[in-house]
């Protein structure tokens, strides 16, 4: 079960309170031309990595709000959360996160 | 190897079982192999066993990072059905349900398989027209189904709350009657004993660290137990199947997420088929030792923890609780998760990848343990050839980029 807090409105929630959209910072086509293998690329293909993931996250029970959380695909472990709007995960989360993998003493990512 | 009879059992009774042999060879990898399956599950061990029995390819390994049958093939519900809406789907898992029909004969390994029914309770008039289709579906398709109504659903189970004022009433249901359970287990014994009489190799504690590409095919894998060279690699891990995809260089439309099941402690025997509540997210059966087999909906992000949510448990406690009333005091006695592989449309991917020589078979999300057997044997089948056989065909990587969906996830709701 996760605990997460909300970065919009504050509450702090158990993960049935909030609904998962996946993986973030996927960069969006074109639009007009697009090859049908990036376009099928583009809508299925995930990295879906085994450690350190970034995600899209709404409070669906709540405020209503999208915004990103960092975590751990294979401990749950929350590194922290930010703006919707981030195109990329902002240093000092993605710092923090880095610091708590290797606390624990596991690679960022495995394959195992 | 000896065969198993009643006669071996009696011979071995009178001698104490102190002569029992070991089910399956144990050996040390060889330096190379024509094949080389990663994944020793069900899916793994029935390809491996397909691909020495029916196209004479035995120089083959399966290599297991933990022990067989230890992952999915462990994890699930047992559930055996072939009652899917898409004729492409249809094929597969019917031929697989038939193979499950004679599968301890030809394993000479009981599997159990227990053709009880299954059973698909409608509880909206939305879900009730939706398996109507279905039913029409699997009667062109050669799986056939029959509607069932809400009287007959009480007598095939007497323990469904059939009051007409519940939030979800049972319009009616969608009856498999040659559905039903095996035991999970033995079907990946069952192989791994039948495939290593045949010559291939089952090697234990044998993860796969890297793949070893050369001018764009594969040429062999990198192991906790060395270096083994291959001419072809089936990649069958399920959850970990990106995770292997990334070691050949390659992406799949899939993401891992978590699906949990649990037991009640055992009680008298209540049920005698499989009951799926696909609108309230709970499907039930009762086993050998009593225990009611519970199931629910998937996690809803990526997990590779082997551990579930709290919150997927209520959900489905509370939805089987509405559906079945007398289990609300039961006391549960275990509860475990998978890493299930989802693809976009609930489908599963087998067949060729972008790298020469490295197939793959994954993507059975939450519904893989049905088609155990058909898997293993059209993938054999597309493994010896090089090329998919006519039940794999549709279900190719290539569907994603040309929009060629098998699109199960709306006509299957929730459960798998």
């Amino acid at each position: 079960m996760l605990m997460i807090q909300c970065p919009c409105c504050g509450a702090t929630a158990e993960e049935a309170d909030f609904h998962c959209g996946g993986e973030a910072h996927i960069v969006r086509l074109a639009g007009d031309n697009d090859a049908d293998a990036d376009l099928g690329a583009y809508l299925f293909e995930r990295a879906n990595p085994k450690g350190l993931c970034f995600e899209r996250w709404r409070h669906q029970y709540g405020c209503g709000k999208w915004f990103h959380l960092a975590r751990d695909s294979r401990t749950m472990e929350i590194f922290g959360v930010y703006d919707i709007k981030a195109p990329a995960p902002p240093a000092e989360i993605v710092a923090e996160a880095r610091r708590r993998i290797a606390a624990r003493g596991l690679p960022e990512h495995s394959n195992n | 190897m000896s065969r198993y009879s009643i006669f071996s059992l009696a011979r071995n009774a009178f001698a104490q079982h102190r002569n029992w042999q070991r089910a399956w060879r144990d050996p040390e990898p060889k330096a190379a192999y024509d094949v080389v399956i990663v994944g020793g599950g069900g899916h793994g061990l029935a390809t491996a066993y397909y691909l020495a029995k029916n196209h004479g390819v035995s120089n083959v390994a399966v290599l297991e990072k933990g022990w067989i049958g230890g992952g999915n093939t462990g994890r699930n519900t047992t559930i055996i059905r072939s009652n899917y809406l898409r004729d492409e789907s249809a094929a597969l898992y019917e031929l697989s349900r038939r193979l499950f029909e004679t599968l301890s004969q030809e394993l000479n390994f009981n599997i159990m398989f227990s053709p009880r029914g299954v059973l698909m309770l409608a509880q909206t008039e939305h879900e009730a027209r939706g398996y109507q289709r279905t039913l029409h579906a699997t009667r062109l398709n050669d799986a056939p189904t029959s509607w069932v109504d809400r009287k007959r659903v009480k007598e095939l189970c007497p323990i469904v709350n059939d009051d007409r004022n519940a939030r979800y009433p049972i319009l009616g249901g969608l009856w498999q009657p040659r559905g039903g359970t095996a035991r999970h287990d033995a079907v990946a014994w069952g192989y791994a004993r039948a495939a290593s009489e045949l010559g291939v190799d089952i090697i234990q504690n044998c993860p796969v660290e890297g793949i070893d590409i050369e001018h764009g095919r594969v040429v062999g894998v990198r192991t906790g137990k060395g270096a083994i060279r291959c001419k072809k690699l089936g990649v069958v891990v399920a959850g970990h199947s990106t995770r292997l995809a990334d070691m050949a260089g390659f992406r799949l439309p899939i993401e891992s997420v978590a699906l949990q099941a649990y037991v009640s402690e055992p009680i008298k025997p209540v049920m005698d088929i499989v009951i799926m509540a696909n609108t309230v997210h709970g499907y039930m059966s009762q086993s050998d030792k009593g225990e009611l087999v519970i199931g629910g909906g998937a996690d809803s992000y990526l997990n590779y923890s082997q551990r579930g949510s709290w919150s997927a448990i209520e959900e489905t406690t509370r939805a089987l609780v509405e559906t079945f009333p007398i289990i609300s005091r039961l006391k549960m006695l275990r509860q475990w998760g998978g890493i299930v592989d989802m693809t976009g449309d609930r489908s599963p991917i087998i067949g060729k990848t972008p790298v020469g020589g490295v197939f793959v078979n994954c993507g059975w999300g939450t519904g893989g343990f049905k088609a155990t057997p058909g898997s293993g044997h059209c993938f054999a089948a597309t493994l010896s050839k090089g090329e998919p056989d006519d039940v794999a065909a549709p279900f190719s990587l290539e569907r994603f980029s040309e929009g060629r969906m098998i699109d199960e996830s709306a006509a299957a709701a929730v459960a798998h």
